[in-house]
């Protein structure tokens, strides 16, 4: 579903085993950080405290665990500081923390203090059920600087969590595979990139590869051409009340039809995944076999794990490597630069001590953001971070994030599992010309007739 | 059971006092002190049984008590449960004929109907056509490899290999297979044939069958080791005689052996049964059902749209129904087709 894209190298897609347990079994012990040990009260004269943490910062394939380490560094430094705070960790690896743990803990009414929050509909569920913090008060100044993009973290207009990363999504290129095909520029219409696509074909290139397999590839070339033909207000003011009986949603599925109709995926896109294995849809693009592919920033991580691991390898990709957002279409209310986007944060329990959010108030501050960008290569949320960004890549798919009229967080993460799973399902469907855009609406309509 | 007791009564009476002495205990004073006997049995079957019955009761009975009482509810598995909203048998209609609110019965029937319709149709068949096709297969394997030939052994093992691998594992390297550059792929292509359009599992006709096939390749090898086991309990002599009537190998095979191994036939048929109305992890490995549900289960159906997709009311529904099903068929077949191979045995020793 939705929440496989996960930052890079560390997603150890669940669909081996060997793999899973490998990931599950990295690292189970909870880290306490050392520093805590010394005198509780003496510094701040506070009562010891102790706060859980779930995260999903596991180890990948290569043993490298670049984010799990740096939120131990981040734990410790805070501790430093504030000698009465114990931070027990545990990582666990994402699809097994979403679906299975965080919801099971809540259920149990023994819930982490601190876990993982992907935001939207999932996040106002939560909310509503009683089980998150009230962040709104203690992070009042943190939501004003981080602006617009807390949004998806925040129900009814109260805070219930903090994203500590945030971008945009866009469409990742070889630059020599499109000098082959002849292709000067990047495409900024949607008839700019249909050229280019022929173009591709005729010089015997995969346009663009797409991992239908795992439904939200696909689903994404919907998400963008809903942005396209839906205004701000009625996605905003829709996806809230759940009713998809705007013309512009049946647009999306049409315009989604027409682009299908001009063949642009790879053969048999429907059997292949986004990210395993050389046939996968990153490893066409990773391999110079497919031209494009639309995925958000993770995806450059994800490319690096095809190459040798070696400075050169993924150098050399790096050379070849280029990104450009979301081409805009001839018609529509949605404003030609908004993008679609995702993040990943952190909520409180709500029976978290007060010192929760406090420590998320730190791990969004500006240094501990700039410390995440340069050890993990994340996209911050904090402005005044992105200056700490110095790949070029990401420099630009920033630039886009922050130039966006506004950013529409990932549909099916905005509606939650079931209108978000029904509308995945019908987009699906289209790919394999087993449904039509009228039977997309009306999945998410019947979803939503359910709860 | 019955058989072992009707049996043990007939030709055996020192085995026949044990084994009625559990149930009689109290009819029978075998002990000088009966009320420590009693303590004793009770402690004994305390000991044995209660440790089975914690599992049992906590594992299959407790979970399916609460399946049936969620799948009364309108739940998305975040809330509490307590919060939930009772809404009678409505799940159980929205998966049977879309509901019975006239406003939603159309999308319902769409969105819910069709596919849970979809992959209860793909679960019969997979049902029906493990008994057609590999019941003779594996029969025919089976005598195959009854006949002494060099490398029997190794054939033997080759053939049950499969249903020794694991399902994730099985189930990752046909992926690899079925893959759209795989080797099937290419083995297509150097015959000069296309592999199916849409890809061997997602190709809306040929997905079933791509998955039917692995299906078979990886649980005939359980059905031929239980035949050759049973055919290794025909007497040689009854073979001997049909041999000296100048009977041929097929007419021994089709009137000797088989009809002699038909009580494993019949355990085999009710495995394969059971097995293919929960057949799930084989095919949720090989993409959780097909990306539009083309070779889909009721298991697999359930695990989507109830832990997947946060319905977990109507999950339950599924798993309820998916419950019922294995049960009356499971039933049926003890009452009308197992009944026969006891009755049988009965007679055979009255005879005697």
């Amino acid at each position: 579903m939705t929440h496989f894209r996960r930052a890079g190298a560390m997603v150890a897609l669940g669909t081996s085993a060997a793999l899973l347990l490998a990931a599950c079994s990295s690292d189970p012990e909870p880290e306490t950080s050392g520093s805590s040990d010394t005198t509780s009260s003496a510094a701040s004269g506070d009562d010891p405290v102790t706060l859980t943490w779930w995260h999903n910062g596991v180890a990948g394939d290569t043993g490298e665990n670049t984010l799990g380490d740096y939120w131990d560094k981040v734990a410790a430094d805070y501790t430093a500081e504030h000698p009465n705070v114990t931070i027990e960790i545990e990582q666990i690896q994402n699809e097994d923390l979403q679906r299975t743990r965080i919801p099971t803990a809540l259920q149990s009414g023994d819930a982490p203090d601190i876990f993982q929050q992907w935001g939207g509909g999932e996040l106002a569920a939560q909310a509503e059920a009683g089980y998150l913090m009230d962040l709104s008060e203690p992070l009042a100044a943190d939501v004003e600087r981080l602006g617009g993009a807390i949004a998806p973290w925040q129900a009814d207009g109260v805070t219930y969590g903090v994203p500590f990363q945030f971008a945009v999504e866009g469409i990742w290129y070889r630059p020599s595979l499109f000098e082959a095909a002849g292709i000067a520029d990047e495409p900024t219409t949607m008839d700019e990139l249909n050229d280019a696509v022929q173009k591709l074909k005729d010089a015997d290139i995969i346009p663009i590869a797409v991992g239908a397999a795992d439904k939200w590839p696909a689903a994404h070339w919907w998400y963008n051409f809903a942005l396209r033909s839906c205004s701000q207000d009625t996605m905003n003011a829709d996806t809230a009340a759940l009713d998809f009986s705007d013309p512009c949603w049946l647009d999306a599925g049409a315009q989604l039809e027409e682009f299908l109709g001009t063949e642009p995926f790879q053969d048999q896109f429907m059997s292949t995944v986004a990210q395993t294995g050389a046939t996968s849809s990153a490893g066409l693009v990773a391999n110079a076999n497919a031209a494009m592919e639309l995925m958000g920033q993770w995806n450059y991580f994800v490319y690096e794990g095809f190459t040798d691991g070696s400075e050169e390898g993924i150098q050399a990709l790096h050379d070849d490597l280029d990104w450009f957002p979301m081409p805009a279409t001839a018609s529509g209310e949605g404003a030609p630069t908004a993008s679609m986007g995702g993040g990943d944060g952190f909520s409180c329990y709500k029976d978290a001590p007060t010192e929760c959010a406090d420590f998320l108030s730190y791990l969004v501050s500006d240094d501990v953001q700039r410390g995440y960008v340069e050890a993990v290569g994340g996209m911050p949320v904090a402005p005044s971070a992105t200056d700490a960004i110095t790949d070029p890549v990401l420099q630009e798919i920033a630039a886009a994030s922050s130039e966006a009229e506004y950013v529409q967080l990932w549909l099916d993460t905005l509606l939650g599992p079931n209108v978000g799973g029904a509308l995945n399902d019908g987009i699906t469907a289209q790919f394999a010309a087993t449904g039509d855009a009228q039977n997309t609406v009306d999945l998410m309509t019947a979803a939503a007739a359910t709860q | 059971m019955t058989t072992l007791e009707t049996s043990g009564k007939g030709t055996v009476p020192a085995a026949g006092a044990t084994a009625p002495a559990a149930g009689d205990a109290l009819g029978q004073p075998v002990s000088k002190h009966p009320r420590r006997a009693r303590l004793r049995l009770i402690g004994e079957l305390a000991l044995f049984l209660g440790p089975a019955l914690a599992l049992f009761l906590t594992f299959v009975v407790y979970p399916v008590i609460s399946a049936a009482r969620y799948s009364l509810y309108q739940w998305n598995g975040v809330e509490q449960f307590s919060d939930a909203t009772f809404i009678g048998f409505e799940n159980y209609a929205r998966a049977l004929f879309g509901g019975t609110d006239p406003a939603t019965k159309d999308a319902f029937t769409t969105a819910y109907t069709e596919p849970f319709q979809a992959a209860f149709t793909h679960t019969i068949a997979i049902l029906v056509l493990s008994i057609l096709i590999q019941l003779p297969l594996g029969l025919l394997i089976a005598l195959v490899l009854n006949r002494r030939f060099p490398g029997r052994a190794s054939v033997r093992v080759i053939m049950f290999a499969p249903y020794v691998l694991s399902e994730v594992i099985a189930g990752t390297m046909w992926l690899i297979i079925f893959d759209p550059n795989g080797v099937a792929t290419e083995l297509m292509h150097a015959i000069g044939l296309n592999p199916p359009a849409g890809g061997w599992l997602e190709d809306q006709t040929w997905g079933f069958w791509t998955v039917f096939f692995i299906i078979t390749w990886k649980y005939i090898g359980l059905a031929v080791i239980l035949f050759l086991a049973g055919l290794s309990g025909v007497p040689q002599e009854l073979q001997d005689a049909a041999a000296i009537d100048g009977a041929s190998w097929w007419q021994t095979q089709w009137r000797v052996n088989i009809p002699l191994i038909g009580p494993t036939i019949r355990i085999w048929v009710f495995l394969s049964l059971i097995g293919s109305i929960q057949l799930f992890d084989m095919v949720w490995v090989l993409n959780q059902g097909g990306t539009t549900g083309q070779y889909s289960t009721i298991a697999t159906y359930m695990m989507q749209i109830g832990f997947f997709r946060s319905d977990w009311g109507f999950g339950s529904a599924i798993a309820v129904i998916m419950f019922m099903l294995s049960f009356a068929v499971a039933l049926f077949y003890m009452l009308v087709v197992l009944r026969r191979d006891n009755t049988d045995r009965v007679k055979k020793v009255k005879r005697a």
